[in-house]
């Protein structure tokens, strides 16, 4: 059987690439932080099982130095210039969006076709994984096809990886710290906290009282914190698992699903999330900053409301 | 998309809002964006659209034509994206309900955004036409 210690070995080792790719790289001032970063990222998918919670501990402790001292730069692999990708684009046509789209189908392959599949009552994929297995198989196929359908060298989806990759730099890295930040939380009983506050205030016996206050929390939260995945964990360890899913035995797949679509409609409401509503403003040459927010705030509320009424039905 | 010149602003945006919800949830959330897409193509296709039907625009007309287009791409890839089971949010959920003792497939919880996916393209489709609509009644006088 086929298990997602497969995906963090392909993962690994792409990191790793990326950790020796940029250390060559002199015209990065900082290659030697964006090598010692990708390794360490690379160490925790190839070695996590073996380093204990210590071990990991000191990893993600090493990765939060490097990228808050400053230590990451942006490394220069050798592209191509705009002309020739202009050139490429026009030779390519549509076919530049094959490799793009080969990546659902894989996905959709692998859930209805390889997921079922199985050898002496043994499955092919672990059947709790099967989604991430085949987004992984999904990706490894898609690379391939791109190679061959736009005759690229080897080098180039992990000289390009690497590139994007240090574009995004940390904040990629941040859904998995949030996630981790949420199981500390749950640990140490932030969740159990809020959890007491809310049912002390409120009488979240009632099903849709329950609902909103996670829906509408999640929303506030997003709206202070500026981020949805920084909410998630708080308010999903504090109101949804003991409420939501503990007393009342909602469906946990609805309520994490649109209790994060609620945590986007905050984000259209937050100037705190800059990257989607300041940005554009100032892109825009708009002379209120808060333009692009006033135009989202009065389908964001609706959303909002929308959501606590969608979850109260399909949860329970 | 170019081809839609002589369209009137509300149903373009519209258009652009399907594009960006559709295209999202197969994963292609950085083909379109404010910068890649908004300003250079559909902010000024929006500003055309309503200069078509009512000459020049003032500045505060302008500014709310381009801050809705803003907004149509911003809420197009929030409530497109989810529907995709590889997006960050999706893998964060997963992580953090499996450290609660809760395995969940990440299909499921991609399907269960497509509600919210739906109901935010009829309202702020509404929205659209409903500016439409002002904006061209407000600039008629």
């Amino acid at each position: 059987m086929i298990g997602l210690s497969v995906v963090y070995l392909v993962a690994g080792v792409v990191f790793a690439t990326f950790a020796v790719l940029s250390s060559l790289d002199r015209n990065n001032p900082r290659r030697l932080g964006n090598a010692a970063f990708w390794a360490l990222v690379a160490t925790s998918f190839l070695a996590g099982d073996h380093l204990g919670d210590v071990g990991n501990g000191i990893v993600v402790l090493g990765l939060a130095a490097i990228a808050g001292l400053g230590g990451l730069g942006r490394g220069q692999p050798a592209t191509t210039s705009a002309d020739e990708r202009k050139a490429s684009a026009a030779r390519f046509g549509n076919k530049l969006f094959i490799p793009a789209l080969t990546l659902p189908l894989v996905v959709v392959f692998g859930v209805l076709v390889l997921k079922p599949l199985t050898f002496d009552g043994v499955p092919l994929l672990d059947p709790k994984q099967a989604t991430l297995l085949s987004l992984s198989l999904a990706a490894v196929v898609a690379t391939g096809v791109g190679l061959i359908l736009l005759r690229q060298p080897l080098m180039s989806p992990l000289q390009e990886g690497r590139r994007l990759m240090d574009t995004v730099g940390w904040a990629a890295l941040l859904p998995q710290m949030l996630a981790a930040l949420g199981a500390v939380f749950a640990l140490a009983g932030v969740g159990d906290t809020i959890g007491q506050l809310v049912t002390e205030y409120l009488p979240m016996d009632a099903r849709l009282t329950a609902v909103a206050v996670y829906c509408l929390g999640m929303a506030a939260f997003t709206m202070i914190m500026g981020n949805a995945f920084a909410a998630f964990p708080v308010m999903t360890a504090g109101v949804a698992l003991p409420i939501l899913v503990g007393k009342v035995g909602g469906d946990p797949a609805v309520i994490a699903a649109i209790g994060m679509l609620s945590g986007f409609c905050g984000t259209l409401m937050t100037p705190l999330a800059a990257n989607f509503n300041l940005v554009p403003a100032a892109l825009l040459e708009l002379p209120d900053r808060y333009a692009v927010i006033r135009a989202q705030i009065p389908t964001a509320i609706p959303l909002l409301l929308a959501n606590v009424v969608l979850m109260y039905v399909l949860a329970f | 998309m170019l081809r839609l010149r002589g369209v009137s602003v509300g149903p373009l945006l519209v258009v652009y809002l399907l594009f960006r919800q559709g295209t999202a949830a197969l994963g292609l959330i950085s083909i379109a964006g404010h910068a890649q897409s908004i300003r250079p193509i559909i902010a000024p296709m929006a500003e055309g659209a309503v200069e078509a039907y009512v000459g020049p625009l003032d500045p505060a007309t302008r500014q709310d034509v381009r801050a809705t287009a803003a907004a149509t791409d911003n809420i197009g890839v929030f409530f497109g994206e989810d529907i995709f089971v590889a997006m960050g949010s999706i893998l964060l959920m997963v992580g953090f309900l499996a450290t609660a003792g809760i395995t969940l497939d990440p299909i499921h919880l991609s399907l269960w955004s497509i509600p919210t996916a739906i109901v935010a393209f009829a309202i702020h489709t509404a929205r659209l036409l409903l500016f439409d609509r002002r904006t061209r009644r407000r600039l008629a006088r």
